[in-house]
């Protein structure tokens, strides 16, 4: 039931599909011939060193940049979509946001809240089950501006959770969610709340797609893997397939090596003792 | 039932604090409290209304006079209705009431279009009267006082008591979209680079207004001075004929752009991400802005400040929601507007004074204040 998608062709309308998708800002092209395939119910990671393209792939996906090529979300092209059917079907989470009013904590998240917005008592648990998701219960009405970075960063999860509350509506196309970095300012207990947050997103029917710089969050949370470099796919593959040694040394031009924990467990990525 | 259903999920709290508003507060939910400052508000703008019909060199008994008004008007204003002050009745008809119609007009257009204008520009700071726009109408409102009967002589016998708003509206809507286009990057606005860009585009239509006051004879030139300090001198059922259709046309619109500027505080992107048109958005707001500014400078001349103090009050009360805020702000720029040509007019009665002196002596320190309380913060 989980997966219950409809065939259209050879994709499941269920799915991100990216085909030959090159992005430029002005005469620079940062990203050029990509093409993967995302499913709904995983985790997908791309990773990459800085520069590599993965902050404007995103913006691509997410409807904020134009592009050359096929990004079809649940089988739509995003390029014609509207504002309003890109948002019934995908939040995204930006690096870093500043408002420009000082909003409290409910009133950011529940800008989120659409639908149903004359129903006020719902908005109110909607809003508080948000923030009890991202650790900040009771913080509804705190000053937004007043928030550590982290803090500010976890309000924002909350509220594009409020705008694709269930990962799999029982009729229809599953949500997915799209996220920026999501844990490159929180600390690591809350990096890996967030993290398990999206994996748990996932393993209820929804889809992630999230640009990843830790790597060994990437290693113990993503199902499927992009690597990118130089606005080119280097490797995309299920996680185990990617997360190598060599592979990842290559990309990001650095000695790597991958440690496994004496209990057993997730590896651990670390720079090469040269020692 | 909403506050019901809101003090049982709250539990502890008691009903008495549910009823104020008060639990809601402490949920995060200011609407409760909006809602309660928009009908003190509104109670207080009529007051305020009375208070300035009444106060003058003759004090008019305007409760009295009041009732006659409707049957008056329905009977096409022939006779003074009877039992009631000839003089009085005159005063009232016709000076007091289409004054204040129009300060409240005026005063509601102001404040919607500064608090609208910040929400598009995402700054506290952004003004119609600040960053050029107002400048720019009062160039085009300059044009045609001055130029009406010579080289515009055609187009003013077209459009009529609407050639001088119209031409206004031109001139503020012509500086908002050269201002947005300078002022913001890939959807970010520089209020350095904002207000520099107005400095400059004041200072040009200061040039070309000047260029006007060098061909203007000596009635242009006194009718031009006294309408640049920003006055409701000489109302008129006229001047509120000519502004009314472009302001209410401004208020009744406005309302639907609040659930999209609230959603433009968390910046353009992230606007659009949760389904807001923003284009449209920015389009509608900036047609809008610059007619409200171009009708209010048409009929009144530069009046400052009304913009910037009347919604950044309302967020330190009620919070920065634009479904509450603008509606708030209406009601008091309306208030404060009505309150500030009163005193204009009997300040140094018999005589007057420039509105917008008065709205200036208050806004100006207002507007550093605001300067140094956000310098802290951004380092502007």
């Amino acid at each position: 039931m989980l997966h219950s998608t409809i065939e259209t062709g050879t994709a499941l309308t269920a799915d991100l599909v990216v085909e030959q998708v090159s992005v430029s800002a002005g005469k620079t092209r940062i990203v050029q011939d990509l093409s993967f395939h995302a499913r709904a119910g995983e985790v997908l990671a791309i990773i990459g060193p800085s520069g590599s393209g993965k902050t404007t792939l995103m913006k691509a996906m997410t409807g904020d940049m134009p592009y050359s090529g096929k990004i079809a979300l649940a089988g739509l092209e995003v390029r014609g979509l509207s504002p309003e059917v890109l948002a019934a079907r995908r939040g995204v989470l930006p690096q870093a946001s500043q408002i420009s009013f000082p909003l409290n904590v409910a009133e950011v998240v529940g800008l989120g809240v659409t639908g149903v917005r004359r129903d006020r008592s719902f908005r109110a648990r909607r809003i508080a089950e948000a923030l009890a998701k991202v650790g900040l219960t009771g913080f509804e009405g705190r000053s937004y501006q007043d928030l550590s970075g982290g803090e500010q960063q976890r309000v924002q999860l909350a509220r594009v959770l409020c705008q694709v509350w269930e990962p799999l509506p029982q009729e229809g196309l599953p949500h997915w969610l799209f996220l920026d970095e999501p844990v490159s300012s929180l600390d690591i207990k809350h990096q890996v709340q967030i993290m398990q947050l999206a994996a748990d997103y996932a393993k209820r029917g929804g889809g992630v797609v999230a640009v990843m710089h830790d790597l060994n969050l990437t290693a113990a949370f993503a199902d499927h893997v992009l690597v990118m470099q130089g606005g080119r796919r280097l490797a995309f593959g299920a996680r185990d397939e990617v997360m190598q040694a060599g592979l990842l040394s290559k990309a990001y031009d650095f000695p790597l090596e991958i440690l496994t924990r004496p209990g057993g467990g997730r590896p651990v990525i670390v720079p090469k003792d040269n020692g | 039932m909403a506050l019901m259903s809101e003090t049982a999920l709250a539990g502890r709290s008691g009903r008495l604090s549910a009823l104020l508003g008060l639990a809601d507060l402490k949920h995060g939910d200011r609407a409760p409290l909006a809602r309660a400052v928009i009908v003190l508000l509104a109670a207080f703008t009529c007051l305020v209304i009375l208070g300035s019909l009444a106060i003058g060199p003759i004090s008019i008994p305007v409760l009295e006079l009041l009732p006659h008004v409707p049957s008056y008007v329905a009977g096409a204003g022939e006779h003074v209705p009877d039992g009631v002050s000839a003089r009085d009745w005159i005063v009232l008809m016709h000076i007091r009431l289409p004054r204040v119609t129009l300060g409240a007009l005026i005063g509601a257009a102001l404040a919607v279009s500064g608090a609208v204008m910040q929400g598009l520009f995402r700054n506290p700071l952004a003004d119609p009267g600040i960053v050029g726009v107002s400048a720019g109408a009062g160039l085009g409102a300059a044009a045609f006082i001055v130029l009406g009967n010579s080289l515009l002589a055609p187009v003013m016998a077209l459009l009529g008591i609407y050639a001088v708003p119209l031409a206004a509206f031109g001139g503020g809507l012509v500086t908002t979209l050269i201002l947005y286009r300078i002022g913001t990057r890939g959807g970010i606005t520089s209020v350095a680079t904002l207000l520099l860009a107005g400095i400059a585009l004041g200072a040009l239509t200061g040039a070309i207004t000047g260029l006007l006051v060098y061909v203007a004879d000596d009635q242009e030139l006194r009718d031009l001075q006294f309408w640049g300090l920003g006055s409701l001198a000489g109302s008129n059922w006229q001047k509120v004929a000519s502004a009314a259709p472009i302001i209410l046309v401004m208020l009744v619109c406005v309302p639907f752009l609040a659930r999209g500027l609230n959603a433009l505080t968390l910046g353009e992107a992230a606007a659009s991400h949760i389904g807001i048109k923003v284009q449209r958005l920015k389009n509608l707001s900036i047609l809008l802005v610059a007619a409200a500014t171009g009708a209010c400078v048409a009929v009144s001349g530069g009046i400052g400040f009304v913009g910037i103090v009347v919604p950044h009050l309302l967020r330190l009360t009620i919070g920065p929601d634009h479904r509450y805020m603008l509606p708030a702000a209406a009601l008091l720029g309306a208030c404060l507007l009505i309150a500030a040509d009163t005193l204009a007019r009997t300040i140094v009665a018999p005589a007057e004074m420039p509105i917008g002196i008065i709205t200036a002596f208050a806004g100006a320190p207002f507007f550093l204040w605001i300067l140094l309380r956000k310098r802290g913060l951004t380092g502007l």
